[in-house]
């Protein structure tokens, strides 16, 4: 039973970062219908821009820790703008297929020129936040995990606010809903885009620097698997569904931390791709999604 | 008449020939960059009639090499020595045991190409490119966990079958079997999913059944090239057959123009011999792979060398 709790709390801690990126996978699609495969590299991009700036602020304390996580969400968010600007706005009108290729050619200069900038050798990332290992009963609780559940909530609450409260959210759903239509109504869809990439490219780097904090190794090629397994969760929700994809982030780092925690634990990567199978054999809408017929 | 591809096998079967009686004259550094440009010729095409034909975007066929390369070894490495003999058998009987692993490990990769595409390719677009990524991986991860073939170590001690001779069969196999399939009646079928999927099925194409005859036809000649590797290297690992080289194969495509077959054939020589003169800066290759698939597709989605080759678009 308490291995159950303490694998089930490892899990969610897992999962809420899933989550975080899968967010961004998510919004991304429901604005313009394609996988941005270079957002796994933005998250890595937020764990260096951690690295490099974790060592110029006091180490443990609160108030630093929290800093260096709002300047990595800041440098992605302008990462995600720039990249959406010089690469995906001149292909806004071309195939789906010509996108998603140049998607794959983003991510690859990202991880490659990541090697040559950043060194191809793993790092290891400062602990910026204060660490302690809490015990209740015969449970081991450390604080980065509590602490990573807690920023993906409240950015999770965050993120929802945005979407459903304000101006540009209601104009983010518009442009999701019908891009034409949302034009026709006055809507900025470039602007609405832009901000859309900063938002998701915002979670991505501090979903980088949460999973720095649980796996403080960290190299270029470090978010192609978070990165493949979130988007197997917000396909899990369902894509475009925002509550799906935090839903599907927490169930996929949960079963995962289970198979790594059994006698199958060398089949751990596996068992994403393996869901995805299964998922969209049986319910390609995903859990939260909604089934539409192409039409004419 | 004889048919033009006909004649063009023919011809090609002969030059195999031809060279290989003179390689032992040739430069052997000559000989290893041709067999790696004839593999990934083959790798090419054979992605070409799924990618490009066909208009699906598959991002998995280093994993069907993988299962090509990992099986035909297994045949000459495990089955070998007992049908050979303790003295290793002929030349001819050397041969002969090289093509039976070949069309073992082909037949093995389509099987897995089957099995992969009959859930997957009634998913559209980037869905599918990630369903046939997630089985590269899954691919990648159980010859992991296999130890017969050597776990995550990979699998030593090939015997060194493959030659310019195969190579070059192969390649020829291969074009020719693409190009006239995609030339035939039933082959125009495939570039009618490509052009359109929904007025494809409006006049009765079963798009699902082209899409998977496309990947199973694909996944077959990636398991031969995967044999090709295997017994030029001589060693394999479950790692030399990840992400990287799959979309190694897919800028080949792309570069060559999708749907092209000679622009493809031009794309993966030059991608093998630019490595081979790029010596030094070889760190910077992937850095220049991605940077040309963007410069491609905001310039010249067509592909590089997409052009007329006379009357007949090859």
């Amino acid at each position: 039973m308490i291995e159950f709790l303490q694998q089930l709390l490892n899990g969610l801690s897992l999962g809420a970062i899933y989550a975080l990126i899968a967010l961004g996978y998510t919004m991304v699609y429901g604005v313009l219908r394609f996988i941005n495969f270079a957002h796994s590299d933005v998250f890595m991009v937020g764990a260096f821009i951690g690295y490099y700036l974790g060592r110029h602020v006091p180490a443990g304390t609160l108030g630093g820790g929290l800093a260096v996580l709002a300047a990595a969400m800041a440098g992605c968010a302008i990462l995600g703008m720039v990249i959406e600007r010089l690469v995906y706005r001149p292909l806004r009108q071309a195939p789906t297929l010509n996108v998603l290729i140049t998607a794959i050619g983003v991510s690859l200069f990202l991880e490659y020129g990541g090697q040559i900038v950043f060194g191809a050798a793993p790092r290891n990332f400062p602990a910026i936040f204060p660490e302690t290992n809490l015990h209740v009963g015969q449970l081991s609780i450390s604080s980065n995990q509590l602490f990573v559940i807690g920023v993906a909530l409240v950015l999770m609450v965050g993120l929802q606010l945005i979407v459903f409260k304000t101006k540009i959210g209601t104009a983010m759903r518009a442009v999701a809903l019908n891009p034409q239509a949302a034009q026709l109504v006055g809507i900025n869809n470039d602007v609405v885009i832009a901000f859309t990439f900063g938002l998701g490219s915002a979670l991505a780097g501090a979903g980088g620097i949460l999973y720095a904090l649980n796996y403080p190794s960290i190299d270029p090629l470090m978010g192609v698997m978070p990165g493949l397994k979130a988007f197997v969760a917000a396909i899990l929700g369902g894509i475009g569904n925002i509550p799906g994809a935090a839903l599907g982030g927490l169930l996929l780092g949960t079963v995962e931390t289970f198979v790594s925690g059994s006698q199958w634990s060398t089949y751990k990567d596996a068992i994403a791709f393996a869901i995805l199978i299964v998922i969209l054999l049986f319910r390609p809408a995903g859990l939260l999604g909604k089934f539409i017929v192409e039409k004419v | 008449m004889i048919p033009r591809p006909h004649l063009a096998l023919a011809a090609t079967l002969l030059a195999a020939f031809v060279v290989s009686h003179f390689s032992d004259r040739l430069d052997p550094y000559f000989l290893d960059v041709m067999i790696g440009v004839g593999i990934n010729v083959i790798l090419a095409v054979s992605l070409n009639l799924v990618n490009g034909y066909t208009g699906q975007f598959s991002l998995g066929h280093a994993g069907f090499m993988s299962v090509g390369a990992y099986l035909a070894a297994a045949v000459t490495v495990l089955a070998g020595p007992r049908l050979l003999g303790p003295d290793g058998g002929s030349a001819l009987q050397q041969g002969w045991l090289f093509f039976a692993a070949l069309l073992a490990g082909g037949l093995s990769a389509a099987l897995a190409g089957l099995l992969v595409g009959v859930p997957s390719l009634r998913l559209k677009g980037d869905y599918l490119a990630l369903v046939t990524l997630g089985f590269g991986e899954i691919i990648r991860v159980i010859f992991q966990n296999v130890e017969v073939l050597g776990g995550a170590l990979g699998l030593n001690g090939i015997p060194a079958y493959t030659t310019v001779f195969w190579v070059l069969a192969f390649v020829a196999v291969t074009v020719f079997v693409v190009t006239c399939l995609v030339h035939s009646t039933y082959g125009r079928g495939f570039l009618a999913t490509h052009d359109d999927e929904i007025a494809a099925e409006s006049i009765g194409l079963n798009t699902t059944r082209y899409k998977i005859v496309a990947f199973v036809i694909g996944a077959f000649f990636a398991g031969i090239a995967g044999g090709l590797y295997g017994h030029f290297k001589m060693t394999i690992t479950p790692t030399g057959f990840d992400f990287t080289k799959s979309v190694e194969i897919v800028v080949m495509v792309i570069l060559g123009g999708m749907g092209n077959t000679v622009g493809v054939i031009l794309a993966a020589i030059l991608l093998t011999l630019l490595p081979e003169l790029l010596r030094p800066v070889a760190e910077y290759r992937m850095v220049i792979y991605s940077l040309l698939l963007i410069m491609l597709m905001l310039v010249r989605p067509e592909g590089l060398f997409n052009f007329k080759v006379g009357k007949i678009r090859l």
